[in-house]
């Protein structure tokens, strides 16, 4: 994809964070860490993409990459949700 | 008709909405669990796009991955206590780190034609991220000094480093170097600026580099994106990179300190010593059925959480205290410092896990006026963030730090196991005011005596 398109989206996107997380509020900036923890998991599309029967080691180093997004997006998402759980109103 | 490229980039898309709706909800507690639930959601829709791409994809090796990933971050999303939280967190950082600078490594081995310096620079932040996060982990599990390491040159080494990874990013330009040298040199210069970078910052700035380092392994993703020309890692890459600094900006405030002094200042490198001025001061040290005496008198109270209370793991009793209190018909809030805990938010995920209810927990801004006509203000295990020097002494490190102007009530009891100075190594006067006083012991220890006294008066 031509860079400018990719630089356009990235800036935007940045934005659109800015404004969204600017909203939430202290108390849940822990379970905001976490979830963004496994946000950033997405890094488990190119790690997928990489793991092709072509070229041994990229494959390998797919499998690496693959191992380390999937902890994050598995354990980034249940331990938010672990934690959300607890946030209770009386 | 949509061909398969347009079909994948539409789902990427949902992808994307998934993750921005869903940080979008996380803005109010009560719509914050479906928001992650909406976020996950949106990680699937990306991983179907991916798999239905119809690449010639190696099956039982992504079974493999997904199986062991899955395995570990069930177990460690399971067992974390809530106290461990930046420990997990700093691993989860340096796992993203790491993945998007494997996926980087991975094309660079695969003979992408994608640009270089993007693949060097993809790898170069993610494994800077790697390294500084699981330095990060050490120091807050405790494996390494939670002083701030520091030595002469330190800064000058990293400058070194900095400026080596650009000049052979220039190198590769007018091919001075054979492609795999550079490649393999600015991967190793990335783990040691990684380190190089953590190490000299002390345990109380830790939560700075925390939302720092979570930030790096947003752009990390980004980068990737970039190098795939992926919109998915992009987007949901610069969200988790914004996240990630807005979260520092906000410590940083907290402390009172710019990003480049955390970075560079090394605060907290040896205790700073000079308690030779200290001024003499009166203290008045009360037992609990003092303080339970002056409780039960108050109708306005304030309880005041720092980390001490998580260390002596007494959030569960402090929230019977002033369960028993409210049911006397009195009003008791919890005031929130943003560097009470640490990581951002961290205070209330331990009140949240002791069945506070949400409303309860104030942040500085909310909390501040009230202190002006509360009875009581219940200091537990924090220090820094009361201490009145911040608003007025000019020579205490602390100054200009936003606090809990606690001083405001009409009476501040503060437990304290000792005198010993908090973070920031200084002295705190409050301890001396008219309206103060201390209940020395364990915070458990104490609260336990305070809660079988204020029910038997």
């Amino acid at each position: 994809m031509d860079i400018i398109n990719l630089i356009t989206i990235f800036i935007l996107a940045v934005f659109v964070g800015n404004e969204i997380i600017n909203k939430v509020p202290p108390t849940l900036h822990t379970p905001l860490m976490s979830g963004s923890n496994a946000i950033s998991g997405i890094a488990i599309v190119g790690a997928l993409l990489a793991i092709t029967i072509e070229g041994e080691l990229s494959t390998y180093l797919g499998l690496a990459a693959l191992i380390c997004a999937t902890v994050n997006v598995v354990g980034g998402f249940l331990v938010t949700d672990r934690m959300l759980k607890m946030f209770k109103k009386k | 008709m949509m061909n398969q490229t347009d079909i994948q980039n539409l789902l990427y898309l949902i992808s994307a909405i998934g993750f921005i709706v869903g940080i979008k909800r996380l803005s109010h507690p009560k719509t914050a669990r479906s928001g992650n639930f909406l976020a996950s959601l949106g990680m699937l829709v990306a991983i179907i796009a991916t798999l239905t791409s119809g690449a010639n994809f190696d099956w039982q090796l992504i079974a493999l991955g997904v199986g062991i990933g899955s395995i570990l971050g069930i177990v460690i999303a399971a067992r974390v206590e809530m106290t461990q939280m930046p420990q997990m967190v700093a691993i989860f950082n340096g796992l993203g780190g790491a993945a998007s600078g494997f996926v980087a490594s991975s094309e660079y081995f695969s003979g992408s034609d994608s640009s270089y310096i993007i693949m060097c620079l993809s790898v170069l932040i993610g494994t800077l991220t790697f390294s500084g996060s699981f330095i990060a982990f050490g120091k807050l599990q405790g494996f390494i000094s939670g002083r701030a390491i520091t030595f002469t040159g330190q800064q000058a080494i990293n400058a070194l480093i900095f400026t080596s990874m650009i000049a052979l990013l220039f190198a590769h330009n007018f091919s001075l170097l054979p492609n795999d040298t550079i490649f393999y040199t600015i991967t190793a210069l990335a783990l040691m600026l990684g380190i190089g970078l953590t190490i000299p910052i002390g345990g109380a700035d830790m939560p700075v580099v925390i939302s720092l380092l979570n930030s790096y392994s947003g752009i990390a993703a980004a980068a990737t994106g970039f190098l795939l020309g992926n919109n998915a890692l992009i987007i949901s890459g610069s969200l988790v990179g914004a996240s990630g600094l807005i979260l520092t900006n906000i410590m940083c405030k907290g402390m009172n300190r710019s990003l480049a002094n955390v970075i560079f200042g090394a605060v907290g490198a040896a205790p700073t010593g000079g308690d030779s001025d200290q001024k003499e001061m009166n203290i008045k040290s009360y037992s609990t059925t003092e303080a339970a005496m002056i409780l039960d008198a108050a109708e306005k109270i304030i309880i005041v959480p720092g980390y001490g209370l998580a260390v002596a793991q007494a959030q569960h009793v402090a929230r019977e205290v002033a369960d028993t209190l409210e049911a006397q018909g009195k009003k008791v809030l919890y005031a929130i410092h943003p560097v009470a805990g640490r990581m951002p938010g961290h205070m209330n995920v331990l009140l949240a896990e002791a069945n506070v209810s949400y409303d309860l927990l104030k942040d500085l801004d909310e909390i501040n006026p009230e202190f002006e006509d509360c009875d009581v203000a219940l200091i537990l295990g924090a220090n820094d963030v009361v201490n009145p020097a911040a608003r007025h002494d000019e020579s205490s490190p602390i100054y200009g730090m936003p606090i809990l102007n606690v001083d405001k009530s009409r009476t501040v009891i503060i437990n304290k196991r000792s005198m010993n100075p908090g973070f920031a190594g200084v002295q705190n006067e409050l301890f001396g005011y008219d309206n103060s006083i201390m209940v020395f012991g364990d915070a458990k220890d104490m609260l336990n005596d305070l809660l079988k006294e204020i029910k038997e008066l």
